[in-house]
């Protein structure tokens, strides 16, 4: 049994890029990929700001060789899409090689098909393309993944809202430790959908400038689109192959808030939990904790929360902190794993990416974030956490091998 | 290990008392077999409850009976698994939004997401531990409950609440029943086998179970182990499969009692357990029970309740029967489920010894 965790591999794809190398491309020039609706069909264009995805649903599908297709979810094309990235990126031909498994997070699942059948259903029960819905629940992207991959040993689907990836990364990561399997692609996906934006926007928490997140003007989140994997192996197989470690999974923590379905408590306990647990189960003391890539979704509720949750584990030794999200806006079931391929490429390129949209300290918080990029740094051991409705919190600590 | 503790479950059949078992069996002529649900207000403050969605509910309620039944207040962890989460509030949601994305009750949107029952159960029991929710076909309460073995196998915890569950309406079931899933008319459950149609009678339910590290003296029976396998590439043969899963855990076919069965009456995929009994399992007693709750995703629930109670009980109720054959002793279960001979299921349950 492997008692240790490696990243060998990672893919993604998100509004500010196609693949893991664009994506550091615009992080490293800080160069945002929110901005006005372009390819998404909604009634709130020009109103409401979104992070898409620069690729339409045909790109997709021309660039994962389904040309044409019409049975593929947006969700899954993303999914296969940075899945492959992450294979490829581990140089993992044989799949039959190893026990291997898949886990990956969704939130909506197919919806952004099936909200366009509902629409013709409802005229008339006999009316809406069954195409359009047969895709509909979450396991369809993930065993289209699957299908694609030809991986078949063990595969499954997690919906924590928010914190989803996070919770695949540590349902891979004990599948490894507890000798099931060898390797574990995790991730998740999220393509944009009516019912998302709509959902989100009845709870008047989308800001109509785009996020800033922990600025004490922030007035909400900004919803972006996107998938993210990573590969995850048994110390076995990375010595035996003498693999290319990117990175090493040393910790994480899953605890629940247990306060209201949609509000952070004020004290922050399911973050300050989850984050303690992480820590916990790393061995290592708050102080070697190099920097925090946090939730900070723009939400009054959210950073406050989890400010408050910082200061409680750090005190008055708050490591450099920031969130991406005004870079990817929140993806959702992908935001986990999208944000720790950002903390990989952070250890790897020596380099904090800035939190960006940020002018004005929060009132209640003695912290502040990073606001502009720090490079030429030694980056440990990153914790990067992923907070959800139903105070589903997680966190997880990404360290240097 | 673990121990199966404490059984919570609501579904078409009387189930919620948990000193009964199967003693009394509903007869349906339905589309879909729909849950018997309790007086919610033993469970759940009613001021609380006239805003939850009815798949929250059955979910509290199944959870708490759960917990009631097994004596533990705080679980170290709540794990749930759906298929198709809240389908009735999604309905709303979809419904609003096609009249031009006219939407503005964020009631249903904050009750639609996947972890809501598992997430409103901890926020019922104030229980911050770790909380997780599978959305995974007909995987999604067994990989629950692997998740489960893992935490305990880690000594991250010492008991755990792990469910199932699903709801059906109308309009998911005329939907569904276009790509033939589901049966085409309404069909008496407790007959759906002689129909000889394609499709399955849909089904409900919410089964909770508490999970423990340490038997007790009402403990119904152990589970030892669960596996998912997804075929697609139809390149594995399934009694393989099942005979490495009770290799790993010291047993062998004759050491199988009783073999419970996923038997839905869709004639098109029923075969594939027929044939594997038949061919692997020759002389083993079969039971069935989907002509009791329906066919879902998270299915499994009732057969695992079925398969704990029978091991406590040593008794097993004549209508589960699949052929002729008495257990002749009441030792190992293997409860067998596959989805379109794709999506295969495993759960091995021993009695307490």
């Amino acid at each position: 049994m492997s008692k240790r965790v490696y990243v060998t591999g990672i893919g993604v794809v998100c509004a500010i890029g196609n693949n893991v190398d664009e994506t550091l491309t615009s992080l490293l020039a800080e160069k945002s990929g929110i901005g006005e609706i372009t390819l998404f069909s909604s009634i709130h264009k020009g109103i409401l700001p979104l992070a898409e995805v620069k690729l339409t649903t045909n790109q997709l599908l021309d660039e994962i060789g389904h040309k044409g297709a019409k049975n593929l979810t947006r969700t899954a094309l993303l999914g296969i899409k940075a899945a492959k990235e992450a294979l490829g990126s581990s140089g993992i031909t044989d799949i039959q090689k190893h026990r291997t498994g898949l886990v990956s997070a969704t939130t909506v699942g197919g919806m952004d098909l099936s909200e366009n059948f509902y629409a013709e259903f409802l005229e008339s029960p006999q009316k809406g393309r069954m195409i359009n819905i047969v895709n509909h629940d979450c396991a369809d992207s993930t065993e289209r993944i699957a299908s694609n991959l030809h991986i078949t040993d063990f595969v499954t689907t997690i919906s924590t809202a928010c914190s989803s990836s996070v919770n695949a990364i540590m349902f891979g990561s004990n599948l490894i430790k507890s000798g099931q399997l060898d390797r574990v692609l995790v991730g998740g996906n999220d393509a944009l959908t009516r019912f998302t934006l709509n959902g989100f926007n009845t709870l008047m928490i989308l800001d109509k400038n785009g996020c800033h997140p922990f600025d004490e003007h922030r007035a909400g989140l900004t919803l972006g689109e996107g998938a993210a994997f990573l590969v995850l192996e048994s110390e076995e197989i990375v010595h035996k192959e003498q693999k290319k470690i990117l990175a090493e999974i040393l910790g994480y923590g899953n605890a629940n808030d247990a306060f209201h379905q949609t509000a952070s408590s004020p004290d922050g306990t399911g973050a300050f939990l989850a984050m303690s647990k992480a820590l916990k189960m790393s061995g290592l003391k708050p102080a070697e904790i190099d920097y925090i890539n946090v939730h900070g979704t723009g939400t009054e509720n959210n950073d406050l929360s989890e400010g408050i949750a910082m200061e409680r584990i750090f005190g008055d030794q708050v490591p450099p902190f920031s969130s991406t999200k005004a870079f990817t806006g929140h993806t959702l079931g992908a935001a986990g794993a999208v944000e720790a391929v950002i903390s990989i490429l952070s250890i790897r390129n020596r380099v904090i990416f800035p939190n960006l949209n940020f002018s004005t300290p929060m009132k209640e918080l003695k912290i502040q974030p990073v606001r502009k990029t720090i490079r030429n740094i030694e980056l440990r051991h990153i914790l990067s956490n992923s907070f959800g409705f139903g105070g589903n919190n997680s966190s997880v600590i990404l360290s240097k091998v | 290990m673990p121990y199966i503790n404490g059984i919570g479950l609501i579904s078409p059949q009387k189930t919620v008392d948990t000193h009964e078992f199967l003693t009394e069996i509903m007869e349906y002529q339905a589309d879909f077999l729909k849950c018997i649900e309790p007086v919610y207000k033993k469970y759940i403050d009613p001021i609380q409850s006239r805003r939850m969605s009815r798949l929250i509910k059955m979910g509290i309620a199944s959870a708490k009976i759960s917990l009631m039944d097994a004596g533990c207040d705080m679980p170290d962890a709540i794990i749930t698994g759906t298929g198709l989460g809240s389908v009735e509030e999604t309905e709303k949601i979809l419904g609003e939004i096609s009249k031009d994305e006219k939407f503005l009750n964020p009631t249903p949107f904050i009750q639609s997401t996947y972890n809501t029952i598992s997430s409103q159960i901890a926020i019922q029991l104030k229980c911050h531990n770790y909380n997780s929710t599978y959305v995974h076909r007909n995987f999604s309460f067994e990989n629950g409950l692997l998740d489960a073995l893992m935490l305990m196998e880690e000594e991250m915890a010492q008991n755990i609440l792990v469910g199932g569950i699903d709801e059906m309406t109308f309009n998911h079931l005329q939907i569904i029943r276009r790509v033939g899933q589901w049966k085409k008319e309404p069909v008496n459950n407790l007959k759906v086998r002689e129909y000889q149609t394609p499709g399955a009678l849909a089904g409900e339910g919410a089964a909770f179970f508490t999970l423990g590290k340490e038997k007790t003296a009402e403990s119904y029976a152990e589970l030892l182990d669960v596996l998912t396998l997804f075929d697609i590439e139809q390149t594995t043969s399934i009694p393989d499969v099942i005979e490495r899963f009770l290799e790993k855990n010291n047993l062998s076919r004759p050491n199988i009692d009783l073999l419970i069965l996923g038997v839905n009456g869709d004639i098109q995929y029923d075969p594939v357990y027929y044939q594997m009994s038949n061919d692997f399992f020759p002389g083993v007693p079969q039971a069935w029970f989907k002509h009791l709750c329906g066919e879902y995703y998270t299915a499994t629930g009732f057969a695992l309740y079925a398969a704990a109670n029978i091991l406590k009980r040593r008794e097993y109720p004549p209508i589960m029967q699949l052929n002729d054959l008495q257990p002749s002793s009441w030792k190992n279960i293997l409860i067998y489920n596959q989805l379109r001979n794709i999506n295969h299921a495993l759960m091995l349950v021993r009695a307490i010894s």
